[in-house]
Parts: structure tokens; sequence; C-alpha cells
């Protein structure tokens, strides 16, 4: 009897774990990349050129990455999009005192013209990007001044040596902007790439129609065997967010890489059901209100601390999350990642206490204190909807509860930054947006003026000038997150030089034909579309 | 004693009979031209809720209440809420202030200005004529939109440089039609006796040419109030109006009632047919005026 019923259990067990194992074959091999099919997306804006290192618009990155790598990149499977790994670098090593980078390249790649890539396309690349001949523009040269020299002692090998040891410089050279071009060509012509394509990337280039769209196909010479899995992409330039959500909504694209709105993730939702996938991420791209120090009464910190006091982050998130890309309340790193604020040490600054009435209460003494009751500003805002204007609206009704009365003026948006420069404002809305979280590309904005041109508060403090250094020559992870949270405090409390509104959230409805594509906080990351396939195959 | 009795008799005889009078014309107004009548009635009561919307507006119209955003029609908010919880029907009592004000301003800056620019052409003619002529035909050859539009973006987008802007694109358009008329009054034998008797120009056009082109002003005058509170709202709609969160009717169309258009239809229907009703109401009113005073257009 006993004999029976143990054979009996011994069965039903077996049945049972091979019905998971089944189960879980079944899964895996859903998971497993299919190949084929041809990626469609819109891009919301056009490469005013093709050459990524002089240019600062997503609309370069999300149609032509695809034809380019980098020496490193950021791993495409990290939700944080903050950890370098290889790309054309095989491998790496660090100097003791971290100031000599060895990179060892790997060997066979080839550019699409069938040109081998070697340490010397490595050296032009990064040449023409930090230090770029007279006449070529390189727009992020300031990110790289700690670089003293860069060499190519054999055709694998390229060297970085360094003036101070910098311990983000690993995340600049995974900077997405930085593609390697081949080195023949630059000396030839170092403006040749501005309007051709040559790079060792997963997708050959095919044609580009302006004002309609790109198209790749796959590179059957790709350097990383077995990738990438599509046959090709088609870019789409469609400008118009209606028309974006309604390619998605009639299928007629897979997926727009930047972001849609709250309502449009609920109407595409509504629409097509499990059909839509949505990814979200807090998005390395920050509203922040930039308080004009040489107007009166600006000037006064207290003033300052009276306004980021009365703004009730949490409420706001809350509401505006469902109307606006805007929602997590963040101090000066994304949420999530490696620098971010404790939220226990987050409610201790300024304005990010949870008791409001408090906060504003202490907000009018201090405008009372300043003799600044009843103050009256123009807040100026960049003509661009979405988030500015929610945003804009929220901030007025909230320093309308401490007596503080604001008229919005909106500047439109070629114009806006003219406005700022020359500190025509009181008040102004200012952003960040960066392709990776990482303090010395976050924090250096907030450095003082004489610094940085594009500090639009026009202060000096040499304190948190310090703080930059000491933070961004740190030896350790704790002792720079403790300079971090020194920089944070000052900039956001002590001195309130900056007012933080809310984190912009990224939002990506795509349809659920679309895997092996990871959200990070940044749309500048992971547009190689090297690890991207598509379950279904080809439906359009 | 007797003389100033029977003159105060005679003063109240009068005011009687002048009140009388109006109330004659605007019952006669009303029997012939009911549509014109409707017309003027919906214009008196936005003029009306205009001037009391303090007291009649239910709610603050920029109180923010995130607890009832985007909350249907309902005993608490008549016309719903919008994306911000603000009171739709607050916001389009007190936007009526902003479309009154933007469009009697332009109207009547834009067809005064035209009526003095068009009456002056006629009276002084020649060179003077042809040059304010063809400068008033480069303007009119721009789309009235555009020409708002382009004044907008070189003023910025207060609310005195958008009423500017509105009033600029009319001007020409009121001043061509007042000159017709004006070039036939310039050939009266009133106007040639005034020049006789030596009257200065500025004395003739402003006491006796303009009165007499009083009907095609109002007539413009009008019209061109619904045509303001139309480009103001169309100004506002592409955010080159006024600016949140300022309550404005065109502005109540854009931003997130197009983003809810689906799911919260309450945010622009309302503040839309609150546009379309005013300026269909004074374009009522103004072509029945003209019918009215037109005499080519007297119907007897």
């Amino acid at each position: 009897m006993n004999a029976r019923r143990m054979t009996w259990f011994a069965g039903i067990l077996s049945a049972t774990a091979s019905l998971l194992l089944l189960t879980a074959a079944d899964a895996l091999a859903d998971e497993k990349p299919r190949s084929g099919g041809e990626l469609i997306f819109p891009v919301p804006s056009e490469p005013p050129s093709y050459d990524a290192h002089r240019e600062q618009t997503f609309g370069v990155i999300h149609p032509v990455a695809p034809h380019y790598n980098g020496l490193l990149r950021f791993d495409p499977t990290d939700p944080t999009g903050t950890k370098p790994v290889a790309d054309l670098a095989e491998s790496w090593t660090v100097s003791d005192d971290g100031l000599t980078y060895i990179f060892k390249l790997r060997k066979g790649v080839k550019f699409h013209d069938g040109a081998e890539m070697t340490s010397a396309d490595v050296k032009a690349s990064y040449d023409k990007i930090v230090f770029p001949p007279a006449g070529v523009v390189s727009d992020r040269k300031g990110q790289y001044t700690v670089v003293k020299a860069i060499e190519a002692p054999d055709a694998n090998t390229v060297v970085f040596r360094l003036k101070w040891p910098a311990v983000s410089f690993l995340a600049s050279l995974a900077s997405p902007w930085n593609w390697i071009y081949r080195a023949e060509i630059l000396a030839k012509d170092p403006h040749w790439y501005e309007t051709h394509i040559n790079g060792t990337g997963p997708f050959t280039f095919v044609e580009h129609v302006k004002g309609s769209h790109w198209v790749g196909k796959k590179n059957p010479n790709y350097w990383d065997k077995g990738k990438p899995y599509l046959d090709g992409y088609r870019a789409l330039f469609i400008k118009s967010s209606a028309a974006q959500v309604a390619a998605v909504r009639g299928e007629r694209a897979h997926i727009q890489f930047r972001g849609f709105t709250p309502a449009d993730r609920d109407a595409l939702k509504a629409a097509l059901g499990d059909k839509i996938t949505v990814a979200e991420s807090p998005w390395d791209c920050l509203l922040m209100v930039a308080p004009n120090h040489q107007k009166k009464p600006f000037g006064d910190k207290r003033v300052r601390r009276a306004l980021t006091l009365a703004l009730d982050r949490y409420a706001g998130s809350k509401a505006l999350s469902r109307i606006a890309i805007v929602k997590e309340v963040a101090g000066v790193q994304v949420p999530g990642t490696p620098y971010a604020t404790p939220p226990a040490e987050l409610e201790k600054l300024a304005g990010y206490g949870k008791d409001i009435n408090a906060a504003r209460a202490e907000a009018k003494k201090l405008l009372k204190e300043a003799g600044a009751e009843g103050l009256t500003f123009t807040l100026s805002n960049r003509g661009v909807p979405m988030p500015y204007e929610p945003v804009a609206v929220w901030l007025i009704d909230q320093w309308r509860q401490i007596g503080v009365t604001v008229k919005q003026e909106v500047v439109e948006a070629a114009a806006y930054y003219g406005v700022l420069k020359k500190g025509e404002f009181d008040i102004a809305m200012d952003f960040q947006c960066g392709y990776t979280v990482e303090p010395d590309l976050d924090l250096y904005k907030f450095t003082s003026r004489s610094k940085n041109p594009s500090n639009f508060g026009f202060y000096e403090d040499k304190v948190l000038d310090d703080l930059y250094e000491k933070q961004s020559r740190a030896k350790t992870v704790d002792e720079r997150k403790k300079y971090v949270r020194e920089f944070e405090k000052r900039l956001l409390d002590e001195e309130a030089h900056y007012m933080m509104t809310l984190q912009w959230h990224r939002i990506i409805p795509h349809s659920s034909k679309v895997h092996g594509w990871q959200v990070t906080p940044s749309h500048y990351l992971n547009n190689m579309l090297d690890t991207v396939w598509l379950s279904d195959g080809p439906s359009h | 004693m007797s003389t100033a009795t029977d003159i105060a008799s005679v003063d109240t005889v009068t005011a009687a009979d002048r009140g009388r009078r109006w109330s004659a014309v605007v019952a006669d107004f009303c029997r012939r031209r009911p549509l014109g009548a409707i017309g003027a009635g919906v214009v008196v009561l936005m003029i009306v809720v205009a001037l009391t919307a303090p007291g009649i507006a239910p709610y603050d119209p920029l109180n923010i209440d995130f607890a009832a955003m985007l909350a249907p029609p309902d005993a608490a908010h008549w016309l719903g809420t919008d994306a911000y919880g603000r009171d739709v029907l607050s916001r389009i009592i007190y936007g009526s202030q902003t479309a009154l004000i933007v469009g009697f301003g332009a109207a009547f800056i834009g067809a005064t200005a035209g009526a003095v620019l068009g009456v002056g052409s006629a009276y002084f003619g020649g060179r003077t004529d042809l040059v304010v002529q063809r400068f008033m035909d480069i303007f009119i050859s721009f789309p009235l939109i555009i020409l708002a539009l382009a004044m907008v973006a070189i003023l910025g987008n207060t609310l005195p440089n958008l009423i500017i802007a509105i009033t600029v694109p009319m001007i020409p358009r009121c001043s061509l039609v007042i000159r017709s008329s004006a070039l036939s009054i310039r050939e009266m034998p009133y106007v040639d006796a005034a020049r006789a008797a030596g009257y200065g120009h500025a004395r003739i056009i402003l006491r006796h040419m303009l009165p007499n082109v009083m009907a095609p002003y109002l007539i413009m005058l009008t019209s061109f109030l619904g045509q303001a509170i139309l480009l103001e709202a169309s100004l506002s709609f592409l955010g080159l109006g006024v600016q949140e969160p300022t309550a404005a009717w065109g502005l109540m169309l854009r931003g997130a009632a197009v983003e809810f258009a689906e799911t919260a239809p309450w945010m622009a229907l309302f503040p839309g047919l609150a546009i379309s009703l005013a300026v269909f109401a004074f374009n009522l009113f103004g072509d029945s005026l003209r019918d009215a005073l037109d005499p080519k257009l007297r119907t007897g």
C-alpha cells in the first residue's frame, strides 16, 4: 500500500515537473530573439547634419546611431543606463594613479565600405571630439578637458592620458554621441561625416529622404555575430505628436523612442490593449527654476528659499504625472541611480518636506523678513507646451498660495536661450537633459557663472565650485556620494540658487512585438537597435 | 420764473420724447430684425456676464484643485473641470472679460483708425490718397491671421500687444470701405461750404465728414468685434495670445483640452461653444445693423 502510494506520488511529481519544464522551455523559446522584420519608428525631429560629434538633438541619434559603434557603450540591458560596457573596445585597464586608460580593440571589425577598423580610427575620432581642428565643431569638447593626450601605440591599442584622475571618464567614453569614424576620411575632409555615413554599426545606410524617412538595412558583416536581428529599420520624420500616436495606434509604427504623454499612453492602451506594452522610466531631464540673482529681490536667499518652500512637490507629482511627462520628486540625480538622494535625506531639503503647511508658513515669514511680501514677478517660460506649460501653471498656483503674484511670459523656443543668456528675466524655466546620470555631467551646470555659461541663475559660489571639484576627484564611491550630498544641500537648501520642479518621466508605449529594447532614463541611449527583434516578423 | 418752468418742461418733454424715440427704434429693430435682436441680446448678456464675473462665477478661475481634475459636468461643476481641476464654467465667465477687452479694444481702435485714414485719404485725394491707399493695399494683401501672427511674433504676446496685433490688420479693411463712402461725401455742397468758410482740414474731416460715415463705421465695428474675438481665440489656441493661467476661451481649447479630447470632451466643447455663440451673435447683430443703416439695403 505504501509502495503504491509512493509510486502515485512519484508519478504526479514527475508529471508536474515535466509540465513545468515544458512551460519554461516554451517561455524561453518565446524570449529567444527572432530574426527578420523591419522596425518602423517615428522621429519627432530631423538630423541637422549626420555628424553626432557636432549635434545635440535626438533627431540625429534616433535614425543615425544604428550605423555606428562607440569605443564603449552603456549596457543596453541596464535600466539605469549608467554601466559602461565594451563596444569596439574589447577590454581596458586603468593605471593605479587613474591617469592612464589603455583600451584593447576588437579585431576584424570593418567599416561599411570594407576598410578595417584600427586604433587610428578611434584616435582620429576622439581627436576630432576632444581637440577639434579649426573650423570643426565639437559640441561636447568641454566634457573632455581632463584629457591630456590620445595615443595609438599599435593597431589594436588606444591610450588616453588624463590631466587628473576622473571617476566619470569611462562613462564619458560611453557617450552615445562619440561615434567612431574612419581616420582616412577625416584626414581628407573633417566635414565628410556631416553629409555621409560610413560606420561599423549593425545597419548600413540605404536612404534619407528629407522630411520623409530614413532607411537602414542589416549589416551582413557585423562584427557581433548573430546580430542584428532585424532585417532593417525605417525612421519616419513626423513632427506632430498626434500623427506619431496615430501611427502607433494604426500599427503603422512599432515604437517612438523619445516618449509620449500620459494621455497618449492611456489612449493607446485603451485602443490596442495587449498589442501595446508600456515601458516607463524616470527621465534624465529636469525642469528647474532659475531665479536671476542679478535682479532684486532674487539676490536675497530668503526670497529664493521662500519660493522653493512654497512648492508641494509630492502633491504636484501625483497630479501632474496624470497630464504631463513629469513625475519623480528628485534632487540633482535621477532616483534609482547610484548617486541619487535617498528619500529620507531628500525630505530634509527646503521644499521637500512632507508638511506643506509648515513649509508655506516659513515661506511667508521669510518673505516678510526680506521685505518682499506681496511679491510680483514674471516667470519666463519656453514656448514648448509639454511639459513646460503644465509645470508653469502649477508653479504659479503654488506661489499664489504664499501671496506671490506671477505672470507668465512665454518666449518662442528658438528665441528662449537668447533671453536666458542675456539674463533678460526675473525668474525663468530652465532645463537639463543628459545622456547618462553622472554627477560630473549633471552638476556642472550649477557651478559659478564665471566657470559655466549655462548657469542662468547668474551667481558665483566658490563653495559650490570646490564641492564640484571634490566630488569629481573623489577616490571612492562613498566619498563621492558625501560631496554630492553636500553640493546638493548648498545648491537647493542653504542657498536655493536653483529650484528643482519635477523630474521628467519617460513613457514609451510600443508594439508588443518589439523585444530586446530596454527603456532607460535617457532618450539618447539604446538606439543602436542591435539587440532589438520583432516577435511576429514583419507586419507592415 | 415762468420762463424757467417752461424751459424745464420743454427739457423734460424732450428727454421723454428722446426716451420714447429710442424705445420705438429698439422695438422697431426687434420687430423688423428678430435675428439681429437675438444677436444683440446675446452681446448684452455677454457684457453683463463679463462685468459681473466676480459675483456670478462659482469658483476662482485660477484656483487649482487636483482632487477634481478632469471631473465631468455635475452639480458641483456644471460644465466640468479642466486638467488642473479648475472650474470650466468659471473660466468661461472670466474668459468673456478677455474676449470683450480684446474684441472691443481691437475693433474700436481698428475701425476708428481705419475711418480716420479712409476719410482723410478721400478728403485730401491726389498724392496723399495714392500713397495711403497703396500702403493699405500692401497690408490688405496679407491674410488677417498671418498679419496678426507676424505682429505678435514681433511685439510679444502681452494683452496690449495682442490688441495691437489684431487691430493693425483691421485698419486697411475699414479704411477702404470708409474711403469709398467718404469720396461721395467730399463732393457734397456742405463740405465745399465749410471749406469756403475757411475751416481747417481737421475740423472738416472730424465735424463734417466723419459723422456722415457713421453707418459704414458702425457696420465695420460690429463685424470686427466678432473677427477680433475669433482672432484672439485663434492666437491663444496657437500659444501666441494671452498666457496661462489667464482665463481665455482660445487658451481653454489648447494643451490638455486636445490631449484629453476623447476622455474629457467638456474641456474643449464649452469654450468652443462660447466662442461660436459670441462670434455668431456679433455677426447677426452686425448684419442686421448693416441692413438697418444702409439705405441701399433698407427694405421698407
